[in-house]
This record gives C-alpha cells, structure tokens and sequence, in this order.
C-alpha cells in the first residue's frame, strides 16, 4: 500500500477530500486509478490522452521523477504536485 | 415585478457573479469560483436554471463547471472529453450552449465539439465535425484552433452552428452527423491568394437575430457581416464602423435589427478600442448604419479590449447591454448602450459576460 500526497489545490476541486491516501496499486497510473474509484473524477484532473500525466503535473516515487508506468514498491510515498507555473 | 439580474462573469483566475435589481446601477458580487479556474464561458441552461461554466486550468485541464444553487456549490466533469489516447490532448473549454431537445454542448481545443446528455456528468465527441474532410488544413488564429461560438436552432433540433478560428462557420442540419462550411461571402485578407476560400476564415463571433432564425449576424476578423439565408450566404455590412477588426458581438432579444459591436483597432495595430476612444457601436437596421455610443466611457487614453464572449444583452426592457475587458473592467448599459457606468475596474482578466434576468 502506498501513501499519496495530494496538492491542495487538487482536493480544493473535491470538496471534502482529504490530502493523505492509502491506495493500492503497482504503478503510478494504476494508483491513480484506484484514487479515482474513492475521488471520481481525479483521474481526470491528472491523466490526458495518451494516457500520460498533464503537462503541468509532476509525480515523485519515493522522492524520484515518475510518469504513470513508473512501479510503485510496497510502503511508497507518492508526491503529486503542480508545477511552478501561470501568472 | 421582483426581477433581477444577473451578470455571469468568466476571468483568467475564476468565475464571478454580479447581481442588481431591474434598475442594474447597484451591484453585489460573489467569487472567484470554480476554484480560479480559467473560465471562457458562462450560460444558463434555461430548464434546469442550473449555472455552466466552461474553462480549463494550465494544471487540471478541460472542465465544464454546473451549480445548480444559483453559485454557491459547484461539481465538474471533463469525463469523455477526448479524442482518444492517440490523438491530440483536449486543453481547455471556449464555449457552452444549450441544445432544444435538453443536451450541452461544448467546444473546445484542440477545435472539436462535444456532446453531453446527463447535464455535463459525461462526454461524448461530436465526431462528424472534427471529421470534415477539411480538418486537415485548418489552421489556429492568435488564440489557438478553437471551436467557439455554438448556436442550436431554435425551433429544429437537427441543426446547429459552430464556429471555429481560423477556419469559419459549419452548420449541421442532420444532428451533427454531417457539416457544411458556410462562410460564402466572408473574406480572409490575410490570405491573399484567395480571400473568399471555403475554409480558414477568422470568424470570431455570430448571433442569431431574434425571432428570424434564418438571420445571423457575424463579427469577423476582416468585417461585420449579416446573412439572410440561414448563413448560406453572407452580406457585408461593416459600412461606417470605423475598423474592420473586433470581437464581440450581440444581438437585441426581441429586435431582429438591432445589434452591438466593439470595433477594435487592426491586430497589428495593438487591439484596443480605436483612438483610445472607448466606445460600443449599435446598428437598429441590421447593419445599414451605425451609431457609435460612448456616453460615460471614457473617450482617451482608454487602451481597452473585449474579447469575443465578453459583451452581453439582457432580456429587460429596455434591454442592458455588459462588457468585460482584458484589464479587468466591467462596464453596463441599462439603456440599450445610450449610456454607460462602469461596474468595477479590478477583476481579472474577463474572457466572458453573460446576462441573466432572474425571478419577476
């Protein structure tokens, strides 16, 4: 099971969602997956066709650049987060 | 007589809703919502009353925000909205309609439609569209290659218009299925070799004139046009407007001679009102002549610009015309654009106006 962090500016999207999620999955992507049964929709905030993470989007494995085929090992922390970007 | 309205405003960094009573001069203002989302357009599904909001956000992508509580909560969905996992990344939302038998429609970018019969829960493509065997050659104006301006018929449900820069107006009459260009008439200067192509005009807004709907007016990038035959033909009639350039454009609700343009000056010229003379133009025969109406806009050093979803009309009478600006001026009329009061000069960047008369 890994734990996942997610942005405030994220959750702000899901009223009543919380930052920190315990979710199963073996990759990136499937993590995400099992995110949206419990969030439906946040997988469509994330992921665009392709499937592949937004542009602006970044996800860390464990402190590591990831993309959605990125493994995801037992106990994992998983950081997603916007990227330093608009005006 | 209790009516009110409502003024539904689409910024760079989130939506805004104004209210006033039927005399439109006092104004309360609510935001930003939809989470400082970028919002290019607003509406209001006539039956459901329900609030839309279409937009996207650089971080969270394409979304068409609903609240059916007047603004107060609000849920989102882009679930559907692609092309598919080879094809190009749908980016943002630019425009909401309604359809006669009860759907959402919405365009987006890259420029394609989409389709929603649960009231924005879910998506699916308009695919006729996007397939025009013409796809391959259009082409994006400053703004990116969007689907913008759609117009469901109001009395025949297989019919719809849709425009897209830089490419032009299509209309379906067979629910989408299939689409014609209709831009016959409409020049492209910036094309020289052919400046009435079937394809790649800059279309930048179009109306319905009411209770004609064989009557369109459209705001182009090279002139102001009016068709009379269900857009298969096009008439100029930028006649003594003072540019050819400008892109907002909104047609009277009950007069189908009267509509309101923002002439601006050329695109290499910097895109502000012209002179730095702020000023709405108004035609009441259908293009014949205009009149320019600037009476409480300022006439000098205003280097102002609306773009194409950020003018309105009312449905009182007489009916109340708002602009947005790109500085974050928010300006209405409560007389037909005779005279103007600006309403605040400090939000965001505006991309949209939409007005609403509410109770009565």
């Amino acid at each position: 099971m890994a734990i996942v962090l997610l942005p405030g500016s994220l959750i702000a999207l899901f009223p009543g969602t919380a930052r920190r999620h315990v979710v199963e999955g073996g990759t990136v992507g499937a993590v995400i997956v099992a995110l949206d049964r419990s969030v439906p929709g946040l997988r469509d905030r994330l992921v665009e066709a392709g499937p592949r993470l937004r542009p602006h989007i970044n996800v860390f494995v464990d402190g590591q650049p990831a993309d959605l085929a990125t493994n995801v090992p037992p106990e994992a922390t998983i950081h997603v987060l916007p990227a330093v970007s608009g005006g | 007589m209790n009516e009110r309205v409502r003024l539904l405003v689409g910024t760079k960094k989130g939506a805004f809703i104004l209210e006033s009573d039927a005399a439109r001069r006092d104004w309360s203002m609510r935001g930003p919502l939809c989470e400082g989302t970028a919002i290019h357009d607003m509406i209001v599904d006539p039956v459901s009353g329900a609030i839309l909001a279409g937009g996207g956000s650089a971080w969270y992508g394409p979304s068409v925000w609903r609240s059916d509580d007047g603004g107060t909560t609000w849920s989102h969905s882009s679930a559907g909205m692609t092309y598919g996992d080879d094809q190009p990344a749908v980016v943002t939302v630019w425009s909401l309609a309604t359809t006669p038998d009860g759907a959402i429609l919405a365009g987006v970018e890259p420029a394609g439609l989409f389709r929603s019969e649960d009231g924005g829960a879910t998506w699916a493509h308009v695919e006729g569209l996007t397939n025009h065997p013409t796809r391959p050659t259009w082409g994006p104006g400053a703004g990116g290659l969007i689907a913008h301006t759609i117009i469901p018929h109001p009395t025949d449900p297989a019919r719809t218009w849709v425009g897209i820069s830089a490419v032009g107006v299509f209309e379906t009459r067979d629910g989408g299925a299939s689409w014609e260009p209709r831009n016959v008439g409409v020049r492209a200067e910036f094309n020289p070799e052919d400046r009435f192509p079937v394809t790649g005009q800059c279309v930048h807004k179009f109306a319905l004139a009411a209770g004609e709907p064989e009557t369109l007016y459209q705001r182009n990038h090279c002139g102001v046009y009016r068709s009379d035959d269900g857009s298969e033909t096009w008439q100029e009639i930028t006649g003594n407007l003072p540019t050819d350039f400008g892109f907002s454009l909104v047609a009277h609700p009950r007069d189908p001679a009267t509509c309101w343009v923002i002439p601006l000056s050329a695109p290499e010229e910097g895109r502000f009102m012209p002179d730095a003379h702020a000023a709405v133009w108004r035609t009441r025969d259908r293009g014949a002549a205009w009149t320019r109406s600037d009476d409480g806009l300022p006439t000098h050093d205003a280097y102002l610009s609306v773009l194409r979803e950020a003018m309105a009309r009312d449905t009182l009478d007489p009916v109340g015309i708002a602009f947005g600006t790109g500085t974050g001026q928010l300006w209405n009329s409560a007389d037909e654009g005779d005279s103007w009061r600006m309403i605040t000069d400090t939000l965001p960047e505006i991309w949209a106006v939409e007005a609403v008369v509410i109770g009565g």
